[in-house]
């Protein structure tokens, strides 16, 4: 089990990408990083940064990085504990999500709607990783 | 969270009397050449005249409305300042009037960003009016904006909860013209729509209705208004099917024959009711193969519109499967991508496009048995033979 937000989660989580033969299939051709932010709410008290790279079917990094000034990533998307914690489990999709407004994303939608099947295989990925939430 | 939206519905014979009671000072009518030419926009700028409301035309809308297209609305519809923007003809205009409408909010944008991740609070200048002159995409009860970029053929999805119309008229006497090909073509759309929104995994208990009765009209209506436009009572049933589709699919999401449907469109310009329609019996039959939850769904339909009376899930899905390649038969409809004139050589080159559209579309994620590149080949080519699909 791996906290979520902790490095050790990210570790698997890359794992994950990388191992998946159906994420590598539908991301051939992606080229772009990402933070994904939880925003302050339950049990996370300061905005949590997860920062993922992700190019040609592979995960080249993931981190938890407390300076967000660090990257300056393509896309960031950020929600609240509680709405991660639903996408990551599947419980809502991530589109929804978005429609919603219950998550916000920034960069080129355009590019993400290029890669749905992408998408649906990292989070895929997220339901493989044994996490220990935070509530 | 999620919800459920859709525009006040005016309908009936006379319904375009709604427009005299109509608020407002200017409307920007978002319209094509030939809905003018064919003499629909003058029952709709009579009733504001009436009701004292001046109003510009914007008829430079094209079949598959381009991103340029609507660059160019947007810089009218500024100049003009309406209070009213009203989306008339079929999905194109009302598609283009709901991206001018959001232009007039954010003028500096360009069309390509008129997505759920911009505000747009519209309604503080102007509301959106939608009258259909088909009877086919929904476009009238859905937010959905399709545009397309001319640069690579690509069709965009985009849109905002925010462009629903506030109110679609649905009156008869814009329909009753509508050849037998576009009748047919647009109505192949609605069943699309109504099972496709029933079976969707983004339905709900709020979303089934419309479907169930969507599909039902459309079996018992379509064929009729297709043989006999003057058929008043089809004509009308199939109005108020396309708006309940949208309803179904908008408050949903639409499925496989959408997605393979599209990328057809796209690249062989297939107009979308005939190409959608095609990929229907071939989706179907592939999602029977596999997955029991939408069997059961597609059961349900055929028993409610009496095409299975008996059997098990699997025989009355199958059947509502025959029931939709009959209709397409009596409509002319082509039954196989063979049929549709495209060439073979042509079509198995393209093969890769095709799939690689289909699989990204979020319409590909949202059934239950989502499939990869290699069933997608498969669906594709089986479609173009018009053989079962038996995987
Ligand atoms: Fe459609």
């Amino acid at each position: 089990m791996a906290k979520y937000l902790s490095q050790e989660w990210c570790d698997l989580y890359k794992e994950e990408i990388n191992k998946s033969k159906a994420y590598e299939e539908a991301a051939k051709t992606w080229e772009g990083d990402f933070y994904f932010i939880t925003e302050p709410g339950g049990p996370v008290k300061e905005k949590g940064f997860m920062y993922v790279d992700l190019y040609h079917g592979k995960c080249r990094a993931c981190e938890i990085v407390t300076d967000p000034n660090k990257y300056k990533p393509a896309f960031t998307l950020a929600a609240p504990y509680n709405i991660w914690k639903q996408i990551a489990t599947k419980k809502l999709d991530s589109t929804k999500a978005l429609i919603t407004r219950q998550s916000k994303l920034t960069g080129d939608m355009a590019k993400i709607m290029r890669y749905t099947k992408a998408a649906n295989e990292l989070t895929n990925c997220t339901m493989l990783v044994p996490t220990e939430w935070l509530d | 969270m999620w919800n459920f939206s859709c525009p006040l519905i005016v309908y009936g014979d006379n319904s375009l009397d709604y427009l005299a009671q109509v608020k407002g000072k200017k409307a920007f009518i978002v319209t094509d050449k030939n809905i003018l030419k064919l003499g629909l926009i003058k029952p709709v700028t009579d009733k504001l005249d009436e009701a004292k409301i001046q109003w510009e035309i914007f008829d430079d809308v094209e079949p598959e409305p381009s991103l340029t297209t609507i660059k160019k609305g947007g810089v009218a519809v500024g100049k003009y300042q309406p209070d009213w923007v009203i989306g008339i003809g079929g999905g194109s205009c009302m598609d283009a009037a709901k991206a001018i409408i959001l232009l007039l909010a954010r003028p500096e944008l360009e069309p390509e960003s008129l997505s759920v991740l911009e505000e747009f609070n519209f309604r503080t200048k102007a509301r959106l009016m939608a009258i259909p002159t088909t009877s086919g995409t929904g476009s009238e009860a859905t937010w959905a904006i399709v545009l397309t970029d001319t640069k690579d053929n690509r069709k965009l999805g985009l849109g905002s909860t925010e462009c629903m119309p506030d109110v679609a008229i649905l009156d008869p006497v814009m329909v009753m013209g509508m050849p037998p090909q576009i009748t047919a073509d647009t109505g192949m759309d609605v069943i699309c729509h109504a099972i496709e929104g029933y079976t969707s995994v983004w339905g709900t208990s709020m979303t089934l209705g419309p479907g169930l009765i969507a599909t039902r009209l459309t079996l018992e209506y379509l064929a009729r208004a297709y043989k006999d436009g003057g058929d008043l009572e089809a004509r009308k049933e199939m109005m108020n099917a396309a708006t309940m589709g949208g309803m179904s699919f908008g408050n949903s999401m639409a499925g496989l024959a959408h997605s393979t449907g599209h990328a057809l469109g796209a690249i062989f310009h297939v107009p979308h009711g005939r190409a959608v329609g095609l990929f229907l019996p071939y989706t179907m039959e592939y999602l029977i193969n596999e997955s029991a939850e939408t069997t059961a769904k597609y059961a349900e339909i055929a028993r409610y519109c009496r095409v299975a009376s008996s059997g098990s899930d699997k025989e009355c899905a199958l059947a509502l499967v025959a029931r939709i390649r009959a209709l397409a038969g009596e409509l002319g409809q082509p039954l196989s991508v063979k049929d549709c004139g495209v060439g073979q050589a042509e079509y198995e080159k393209e093969i890769p496009r095709l799939i690689e559209r289909a699989l990204n579309e979020v319409m590909t994620m949202t059934v239950t048995r989502i499939p990869g590149e290699e069933d997608l080949g498969r669906i594709f080519k089986y479609a173009y033979e018009g053989k079962s699909i038996d995987f």
